[in-house]
């Protein structure tokens, strides 16, 4: 009895050990930040969650208490109206287009830009513009540009390239083309939305992956170039696989921004002719209809399907770096 | 050298050019639209859309000065604009610093029980979507009367920039030298000073590589601008006020030009601006000599 307690008493008077002062310090300093988060983001997505379950706009919320009012009806309506499966399609088509884009634009530029020459610094400095310029200035330069009336690309298309008259291209749902005699159709609106996304992310993709092509040993190159390697097997078989890792992670950052878009699509379109992805449904049902609950459920089920496509293509992922072991 | 690789090498130097120019004329030429549209008149424009230059007689800094006069004179009020963008963009830098600045620190250089989990946490918040927040958000404000109020703005903008900021800097706090931070315990620092004196001047590059990401995105930032700040004119940020008029008629084209110029021109010289003081900073070591 007496020894253990005068053992406790000694562990009391002991100075604590470097690693439990750090693992104080580390509880400490972390904690602060931790609430931050905890309130600015975790708080509002449980909130969020809540909402999505319960039949609330935005007048009754004011005199409503946080719990009350639980219904299915919001998933219900969002999963039984045709608009929303027609918008998560248009947001997949959206998201995987201006995925691909940015990535494939940058990896061309990341190798035309890869050995020096007169003038890079500054050409690799401007090439950062698209991604750091305010999106609404952008948007409003790509609207004048390929505005019908007074843009540059209908009237240099019309006196360069022969059309007959210049495509509304922001609110043109389908456009006829004839190719080689054949009359198809495109949606020429999403696709240009889609070509928006690739110019203003591509530089992102571009930094990462000349970042990574400058860190590939050069020896590697010499001794294909040796064997007799040409360039597009150099590239093929010693930088892409190099470069495999950078873009697989760059393909999962790009997706989940660009599938969560919603300035640029709202900014040039406002989400109409065939572009209305799921972020602008969730703004209008917020502002025009103040569907509260409505919203809610919606953003709550894009963020579902993401998560799912994101497991889906972890395991396959896993499961070939698996076999590839 | 077999003659296929001798063709393709050839076909690649030349390739390699032409991606080149296309490359600068696809990033750079939108922005010299921007400045010559800003700097012509509006029925120049509609004369003739497809010209690339403005002659002496047509160039005009009308539009400038209309869009930077304030609205009871007439003009678009976009140095108002320009004050809001800046309070808002300044505030939430302060407010992210000093949120994320201890949890990277923490993260980043000390080993403490559930650390790493913390730091996941921290990593998988950026994932969240904006639209999940704005939910929320639009409605905790519309409940406080936060609504049309920039520091509620400032804000929302912690919840956008907390989770990279963190990311940025607790790799930068890892690189700090233990022996530094050895050095000002056996001096007598506590844990605390040691981190003020000692290793947030050292991470001062750091510290304004991450400034200068959350300047940015609050400075670009539209959505939440939209859903609280819509209402209320005078307290409208550059993107909301140029969003706003370009939906219009009344403002011609050239003179949101103009705005458009004003709104890019800050963001653009920060970012080359601090692009070279970074490179520098982040040379200059701490443990040598």
């Amino acid at each position: 009895m007496t020894t253990t307690e005068s053992r406790a008493a000694r562990r009391r008077d002991r100075p604590l050990t470097a690693a439990r002062r750090e693992n104080r310090a580390g509880l400490a300093f972390v904690a602060p930040t931790v609430l931050v988060v905890v309130v600015v983001v975790v708080l509002p997505i449980a909130w969020t969650v809540l909402l999505a379950f319960q039949n609330a706009r935005l007048v009754d919320i004011q005199g409503m208490g946080l719990l009350g009012n639980w219904t299915l009806g919001n998933f219900a309506g969002v999963l039984g109206s045709p608009g929303f499966w027609t918008s998560l399609g248009t947001t997949l088509v959206y998201a995987v287009g201006g995925t691909a884009g940015s990535i494939l634009l940058g990896l061309v530029a990341a190798l035309a830009l890869r050995r020096s020459f007169r003038g890079r610094g500054p050409l690799r400095a401007a090439m950062l513009l698209p991604y750091v310029a305010p999106v609404v200035a952008v948007t409003f330069v790509w609207q004048v540009a390929l505005s019908p009336q007074y843009g540059i690309v209908g009237e240099w298309g019309r006196r360069f390239l022969g059309w007959e008259r210049a495509p509304a291209f922001l609110s043109t749902r389908d456009q006829e083309v004839s190719l080689l005699g054949v009359e198809f159709e495109i949606p020429l609106a999403l696709l240009t939305v889609i070509a928006f996304e690739t110019w203003r992310y591509f530089p992102f993709a571009f930094l990462f992956l000349l970042a990574r092509l400058q860190a590939v040993p050069t020896d590697l190159e010499e001794v294909a170039m040796v064997d007799g390697a040409t360039v597009s097997q150099r590239f093929r078989y010693v930088l892409l696989p190099q470069l495999m890792p950078v873009i697989a992670l760059l393909s999962v950052l790009r997706f989940i921004m660009t599938f969560n878009k919603f300035d640029d699509v709202y900014l040039l379109t406002g989400g109409g002719a065939g572009t209305d992805v799921v972020a602008v449904r969730v703004y209008e049902f917020l502002t025009a209809r103040y569907d509260v609950g409505a919203a809610a459920a919606q953003a709550l089920v894009l963020a579902l399907v993401l998560a799912v496509l994101l497991g889906l293509y972890f395991r396959f992922f896993a499961s070939r770096a698996g076999e590839e072991a | 050298m077999t003659s296929r690789a001798r063709t393709e090498e050839r076909a690649f130097a030349v390739l390699r050019w032409v991606v080149i120019a296309f490359l600068a004329l696809i990033t750079v030429l939108p922005f010299c639209y921007m400045l010559l549209l800003s700097v012509k008149p509006i029925d120049a424009l509609l004369r003739a859309p497809g010209d690339l230059w403005v002659s002496a007689r047509e160039f005009t800094t009308a539009t400038y000065r209309e869009v930077l006069r304030p609205t009871s004179e007439g003009g678009q009020g976009f140095v108002r604009m320009l004050v809001n963008s800046a309070v808002v963009s300044l505030g939430a830098v302060a407010l992210t610093l000093l949120a994320a600045v201890p949890g990277a620190y923490a993260v980043g250089r000390l080993r403490f029980f559930g650390g790493r989990r913390v730091g996941a946490l921290f990593l998988a918040v950026y994932l969240f979507p904006a639209t999940l927040l704005a939910v929320p958000l639009f409605v905790m404000f519309a409940r406080m009367g936060l609504q049309g109020s920039l520091t509620g703005l400032a804000i929302v903008y912690i919840a956008q920039t907390v989770p990279v900021s963190i990311h940025m800097m607790r790799n930068y706090f890892a690189t700090v030298p233990r022996s530094v931070e050895e050095a000002a315990a056996i001096d007598g620092c506590t844990r605390l000073q040691t981190v003020r004196k000692v290793v947030l001047p050292l991470a001062v590059p750091s510290l304004m590589a991450t400034g200068l990401y959350i300047f940015m995105i609050a400075w670009n930032e539209f959505l939440f601008a939209l859903l609280f700040l819509v209402a209320e004119p005078e307290k409208w940020t550059v993107s909301l006020g140029l969003q706003q008029l370009a939906g219009g008629v009344e403002v011609s084209k050239t003179v949101l030009m103009a705005g458009s110029v004003v709104l890019t021109v800050p963001v653009v010289l920060l970012f080359f601006a601090a692009e070279r003081l970074l490179t520098e900073g982040l040379t200059s070591g701490a443990d040598k000599g």
